[in-house]
């Protein structure tokens, strides 16, 4: 038990690991997005028992695990929803939602909209690898048209998500994209996203060695700094958005809107509520 | 036949069109039969349109407690007879009752002609019309009043007490239109409401709904997620305006999936959550449910039950849940249900419904409806109960903490997040005791051992049933269906039939031990519950040792089971 004051209590990225071994495949970019966690962690001198990781399911949802912090990994598409219960019950507590592009965007995709909308000082953190990895290799909303898999045999002619314009358009006060192949780069982003108050979404691209070993291991050579600074004019970050191509890197959007805090009133004694029924 | 020998009450129906005010017109009935010391009850009906439509206000009035629609309906005050029709199974009439309609509604309905009811007529349209902001409803009001005994003051100062001394213009014409349709008075014989035995005490006017989120409020519920469905949306626009008063948050969810996920994430905070539902959007919350259950988090979700399945009538009550509740979750997932046995119950229930949860950290599923839940009832003021224990949270000084410790108990310390030393991740994949996922057999049935042991060895018999009455027959009910049946047993009684009522307060887990000595010496028993399919009967017949001699009775919604129809069901018991 630590009784040092957190004024004076400093932190190591090792304080942030716990001992639960990773399921995680060899070289998958999950494995960077924990490694930047503890970074940025360590960076912000957060205590860890002031950090709760809330994530759904799918290989990125099993992230809070492995994490010393404390975390809950829940059911399918509704971690949004746990975090924003959780923050409100607790705005006291860091809380950074982790999920992956079918979990956050397909079977929680209601979710992301309201979170974006509600605006509650969230970071909401999508290891995007554009599959659905542990079901072994479906596409995900954000899979490629013509990307052949066994349930969509030639691919599903579908156009893909673009969950950035998406969180521009309901609301999200913080939007920027990162590449896991960048350690250093996405504990900045997660830094900058937790420090931003309101909802915040980090969209890291997390290539998939196993189901898509051929496509995302161009990707370190794709991505490239966005070229134009971060904007807090949503009708520029709408355009620019919208004609991204989905590999430009940092933050692209960062508004000012007030932060969702809905808080007691009065802490009566609930006696107090008897004369509304007294006749 | 005889006739069943009820505490005396009286009935009254009003109907009428959207805009008659039929409902404001039944609440002041009430609120005057309140202030002269009566107990009341008032049930709403309204069609499906959203705003006007045809509605009525149901009313009972008693010196004694009342919390159930009685049997038939002494007097049916109709403002119009606009689709009245669409009521007609809903308002049992008969040769004793009588109408009072307006002169200009036109013909009887053939419904209410073959009721046999003596009608009286009143012109109270035209009445209106004669005093400046003069309502019909208030007319109508005045020649009940004079007509049943009611004294018409009351109405008067029920008026004003509700619209206020701020417009004391409104309340002056009210005032005239009351003295006017009592002074105006159909000459007919009408059942009289007996004030004998009527004495003011100390009364609540509260709703199962509102006595819901109080009882909610009172066990410590700090936070509530919730999504707008009828009929349980008034739980969540009283809580809105209460709960931050009380050092809590409310919050609207966009979908049942994420209320469930809200209180959910709040208790992992450490605030005792609660959510409130109906069937629809419990069904939602059901695989959530099962999380909450393998991460032990407490919460409390209201279901105010209507006719299913799928959307059914949203406005009608039926106990057809009882089987999603019990059985919805997959895999095994030990938790609670409970059943409020009364609008003033529901107080109790939710109360300890939070309790449970909290102390036992499980879900807790509380079986409301919409016949307790929307139905207003003037009651004794309750008691304010307390349930000690809490939810049992990890110390100070921790060492090697393990969240999901084997105890004796089944309860094992849950850390909060903000402890140090406390970090765990709370996980819906099976778990050993650090709550690292695992996929061991070992940890597997350690943890299903866990949580059913917890509930196994925890004593619910303080709550688990009221019981009543004493006989070679015993009825076993649930919920809603008790109260009705609670006036029959008494009314048998009389007739000098004996018959102990047993009414289950706690639906799951069973209790076989505790209702085994409740059944001793009974011979036969009957169950009465309001489904179909017969739920609570093969859940009793699944988990119980019930004896040889059953008779199961089993009727959906969504007319509301009455006493008079409960003493059939038993009088046909005692004779066979």
């Amino acid at each position: 038990m630590n009784m040092i004051p957190d004024a004076v209590r400093e932190f190591k990225p090792a304080d942030y690991k716990s001992a639960v071994k990773p399921v995680w495949c060899p070289g998958c970019g999950d494995h960077s997005v924990l490694v930047s966690f503890q970074r940025a962690f360590a960076e912000l001198g957060l205590p860890p028992e002031q950090i709760a990781i809330i994530s759904g399911i799918g290989c990125s949802s099993r992230i809070p695990a492995y994490v010393n912090a404390y975390g809950f990994h829940g059911v399918h598409g509704r971690s949004l929803a746990l975090a924003s219960g959780l923050k409100v019950a607790r705005p006291d507590l860091t809380v950074v939602v982790a999920s992956g592009d079918g979990d956050g965007f397909s079977i929680g995709g209601n979710h992301f909209l309201h979170a974006c909308r509600r605006n509650i000082d969230l970071t909401y953190i999508v290891m995007d690898n554009r599959i659905y990895g542990m079901t072994k290799g479906q596409p995900s909303p954000t899979t490629e048209p013509d990307w052949d898999t066994a349930i969509a045999p030639g691919g599903t002619g579908l156009s893909p998500f673009h969950p950035l314009v998406i969180a521009l358009a309901s609301g999200a006060n913080f939007i920027a994209r990162g590449f896991t192949g960048d350690v250093g780069g996405c504990a900045k982003l997660i830094i900058e996203a937790i420090r931003t108050p309101g909802f915040s979404f980090l969209q890291l691209l997390s290539p998939c060695v196993t189901f898509r070993p051929d496509q995302q291991k161009q990707w370190k050579s794709t991505v490239r700094t966005a070229v134009v600074p971060e904007t807090d004019d949503p009708g520029r970050a709408a355009r620019r958005l919208m004609t991204d191509d989905g590999f430009n890197v940092g933050v692209l959007y960062r508004g000012h809107r007030e932060p969702y805090r809905p808080h007691p009133i009065a802490d009566l004694d609930p006696a107090r509520l008897e004369a509304e029924f007294e006749v | 036949m005889t006739q069943p020998r009820f505490a005396p009450s009286l009935s009254i129906v009003l109907t009428g069109s959207g805009g008659a005010g039929v409902m404001t017109a039944g609440q002041t009935l009430l609120d005057a039969a309140t202030s002269c010391g009566l107990y009341g009850l008032m049930t709403r009906s309204t069609g499906p349109q959203i705003r006007g439509g045809e509605a009525a206000a149901m009313i009972r009035l008693s010196s004694r407690p009342v919390q159930c629609p009685g049997d038939r309906f002494d007097i049916l005050l109709a403002l119009d007879f606009d689709n009245v029709q669409r009521f007609a199974a809903e308002l049992p009439l008969d040769a004793g009752s009588l109408i009072i309609a307006d002169s200009g509604a036109g013909d009887l309905p053939d419904f209410l002609k073959a009721s046999q009811a003596a009608t009286a007529w009143l012109p109270m349209a035209k009445l209106a019309k004669s005093v400046k902001g003069g309502r019909v409803s208030m007319v109508a009001l005045g020649a009940l009043a004079r007509l049943i005994g009611l004294p018409e003051s009351s109405i008067v100062e029920a008026v004003a007490a509700s619209i206020g001394r701020k417009k004391p213009e409104a309340v002056a014409s009210s005032e005239q239109a009351v003295l006017l349709g009592a002074a105006n008075a159909p000459e007919a014989k009408a059942p009289q409401l007996s004030l004998s035995g009527a004495a003011p005490g100390a009364r609540w006017s509260i709703t199962g709904n509102e006595a819901t989120g109080f009882g909610a409020i009172r066990g410590g519920v700090k936070f509530v997620g919730g999504y707008p469905i009828t009929p349980a949306t008034e739980i969540l626009e009283w809580m809105a305006h209460t709960l931050p008063q009380c050092g809590g948050v409310l919050m609207q969810a966009e979908d049942e999936l994420a209320s469930i996920n809200m209180v959910i994430g709040a208790s992992f905070g450490g605030a005792p959550a609660l959510t409130a539902t109906a069937g629809p959007g419990l069904s939602l919350m059901i695989e959530s449910l099962g999380l909450a259950v393998a991460s032990e988090t407490p919460v409390v979700v209201v279901d105010v039950m209507r006719s299913g399945p799928s959307t059914g009538i949203a406005t009608k009550s039926e106990q057809s849940d009882l089987n999603i509740a019990v059985y919805g979750l997959h895999g095994d997932a030990p938790h609670v249900v409970t059943a409020p046995l009364s609008i003033s119950d529901c107080l109790l229930t939710a109360q300890w419904s939070v309790h449970l949860a909290e102390t036992l950290q499980t879900p807790v599923i509380m079986l409301s409806d919409q016949s307790i839940g929307q139905a207003r009832a003037v009651i004794d003021k309750p008691p304010n109960l307390s349930f000690g224990t809490q939810r049992l949270t990890m110390g100070a000084n921790a060492e090697n903490y393990a969240r999901y410790a084997l105890t004796e108990s089944g309860v094992s310390p849950m850390a909060i997040p903000g402890a140090p030393g406390g970090q765990y991740t709370a996980d819906g994949l099976t778990h050993n005791q650090k709550g690292t996922p695992s996929s061991q057999a070992q940890d597997h049935i350690g943890q299903l051992d866990k949580r059913q042991g917890k509930l196994d060895r925890f004593d619910f018999s303080a709550h688990w049933a009221d019981i009543e009455g004493e006989g070679e027959l015993a009825i076993i009910t649930w919920g809603s269906s008790a109260e009705p049946l609670r006036e029959a047993v008494e009314a048998a009684r009389t007739e000098g039939i004996g018959v102990k009522l047993i009414a289950l307060r706690l639906i799951a887990p069973a209790q076989p031990e505790l209702l085994a000595a409740a059944l001793a010496g009974a011979k036969r028993v009957v169950i009465v519950e309001q489904s179909h399919s017969g739920q609570f009967w093969r859940y009793l017949r699944a988990h119980y040792d019930l004896p040889a001699d059953i008779v199961p009775i089993a009727r959906p919604g969504p007319l509301p089971i009455r006493p008079g129809e409960a003493l059939e069901y038993i009088r046909k018991a005692a004779r066979s």
